[in-house]
């Protein structure tokens, strides 16, 4: 599905942020975990074409798209659910959800989207996508989105932040409902443990390369035990 | 009416032919035809050009049609309009200009407008400026709107200028009494070398009167705009204005904002934005399949709706 090789990338001020990085994604379900500034919204950003690699390739289903902008990324098949999801003034919820599904959505499809994550589409479908909806609220519109979308590969940054506790076993089930229409793979990157829990494989970045790989019985316990080795812990203890 | 004329009425006004009910309509510089209803009394003023309209006291639920075409060009033209609105009314009035301008010379329509509410009146006015051509002539609007507002009285303008009007002054002043508000919807895009100015003054004279008004602006390629409010609280009162504006290309925006309190009971507020179109906007939809050029396309029409 997707393939990372050799992949660098450095910031704007120079700073290395990801180092020669292999790595093959064809998992239902696949988590990208770390520490913060480890890379992985830069990996996010990667796969959706919004920065570009130093060097290295990128290839999604066998094809190089190294050198492929956002636009024909989307329309080849990959989503991102941003982190911090964009204000509009004057675009609707409805708007965005047709634009994401590439027609005009109407109300009993737009309903079903919106009732996935939560929100009463009689209540949001004519909200304009401003600073009047919460942080929670444009994070599940988001998430909507990218489920109208229903493309072969959606990667989401850190899909929990700002979502109440409501939503967690919802937010896991819109996963699995996403992954039964799409039979694509769904990246998320994520801290929290009950994602992880879902992965069928985790991938752990830290210092901008990959220290961990592999499914998620192999990988998530040994996770589990460096928080349970921490020295302060212990302390505490 | 002939097919270019009925194209610009459906511009300014939603409507394709004569308007049904009380409407008074002008083409090339003179009146083509008017009627009036039981409640909307229309007469032609005789020192000038223009018209009065009295609006009887309760008249509920009905509406005016007032458009202005211009298909000729270099017809230049300055109109008088009276609205006396009685009390209790609930009114909705469309008024509006269409000029397209197929020669080489200057087409300009100013019409000036003067709005007196009576007591608890509600009156919601609709103005559309549009203009096109295919000749050299410019496009010229100057509308000047003047609104004394009485007891409870409620004034929702909403005025729109999306194309073709090469050079835009508007002035908007309203004087409002006890308990009487105003609500201003301005919407505007320039482009090419267009010009565009308007000038809002409110004077907010009676105890718990209000103001808010928002202007929304698109400014491209080289045109320019500049918009000056000045709000004055001199009483036990509230007013919010707001300017926001989007700027592209070679345009310039400016915002003058002054808000004047003379009474400690009155709490103003002045918002001004300019600036280009955010980057994450543009990412975000492009991330959903639009090129950049459909996502600048979709985030200003969103802006302007």
């Amino acid at each position: 599905m997707i393939e990372f090789k050799n992949v660098s990338y450095a910031a704007p001020n120079g700073r290395e942020i990801l180092k020669d990085v292999n790595l093959t994604i064809n998992e239902r379900f696949v988590a990208i975990t770390g520490p913060n500034g480890s890379g992985k919204s830069t990996m996010a950003k990667l796969i959706a074409g919004i920065i570009v690699p130093a060097s290295g390739k990128i290839y999604f289903d066998g094809q190089d798209i190294t050198d492929l902008g956002i636009t024909e990324r989307a329309r080849m098949g990959i989503s991102f659910a941003f982190q911090q999801p964009v204000r509009f003034k004057g675009i609707t919820v409805k708007d965005l959800l047709s634009l994401a599904a590439g027609k005009d959505a109407n109300v009993s499809e737009a309903c079903r989207y919106l009732s996935e994550v939560g929100l009463c589409a009689k209540d949001y479908i004519n909200r304009e996508v401003d600073g009047s909806l919460s942080g929670g609220e444009l994070k599940r519109i988001e998430i909507a989105m990218i489920n109208a979308r229903g493309t072969k590969l959606s990667v989401f940054d850190e899909p929990e932040a700002g979502i109440d506790l409501w939503s967690f076993n919802n937010l896991i089930k819109v996963f699995e409902n996403m992954y039964s229409r799409t039979q694509g793979s769904i990246v998320i990157i994520s801290h929290q443990e009950r994602i992880l829990n879902i992965a069928d494989k985790i991938v752990v970045l830290s210092g901008g390369g990959i220290v961990e790989c592999g499914a998620k019985d192999e990988v998530l316990p040994k996770l589990l035990n460096v928080q349970a080795e921490c020295r302060f812990a212990k302390e505490v203890k | 009416m002939d097919k270019i004329q009925r194209a610009l009425l459906e511009q300014v006004a939603d409507i394709h032919e004569v308007p049904q009910g009380a409407y008074s309509l002008r083409i090339n510089g003179s009146l083509y035809g008017k009627n009036s209803s039981e409640n909307i009394d229309i007469v032609k003023k005789e020192d000038k050009p223009g018209i009065d309209i009295y609006i009887k006291d309760g008249t509920k639920k009905e509406s005016l049609h007032i458009p202005v075409l211009l298909s000729q060009t270099g017809i230049r033209e300055l109109v008088y309009n009276d609205f006396h609105i009685g009390e209790d009314c609930d009114v909705t009035i469309v008024a509006g200009c269409g000029i397209h301008n197929g020669g080489a010379e200057v087409s300009e329509h100013s019409g000036i407008h003067s709005f007196y509410l009576g007591k608890n009146a509600k009156v919601k006015y609709i103005e559309k400026h549009y203009g096109e051509g295919d000749g050299n002539g410019r496009n010229i609007m100057n509308p000047t709107t003047y609104a004394e507002l009485d007891e409870g009285a409620y004034l929702e303008m909403e005025t729109v200028q999306i194309k073709g009007v090469d050079s835009t002054d508007r002035a908007t002043k309203a004087v409002l009494g006890k308990g009487a508000h105003i609500v201003v919807h301005e919407k505007i895009m320039t482009h090419g070398k267009q010009f565009a100015k308007t000038e809002f003054e409110v004077e907010l004279n009676g105890e718990n009167s209000g103001a808010h008004v928002v202007s929304r602006s698109v400014a491209r390629d080289d045109s320019e705009q500049k918009f000056i409010s000045r709000v004055l609280g001199n009483n036990k009162c509230t007013g919010h204005t707001e300017c926001d504006a989007i700027i592209m290309d070679n345009a310039h925006v400016s915002a003058i904002p002054e808000i004047l309190a003379t009474d400690p009971d009155a709490s103003l507020i002045h918002e001004a934005a300019i600036g280009k179109i955010a980057g994450e906007q543009l990412i975000k939809l492009m991330t959903l399949g639009l090129t950049e050029k459909e996502a600048e396309e979709e985030i200003v029409n969103g802006f302007l709706r």
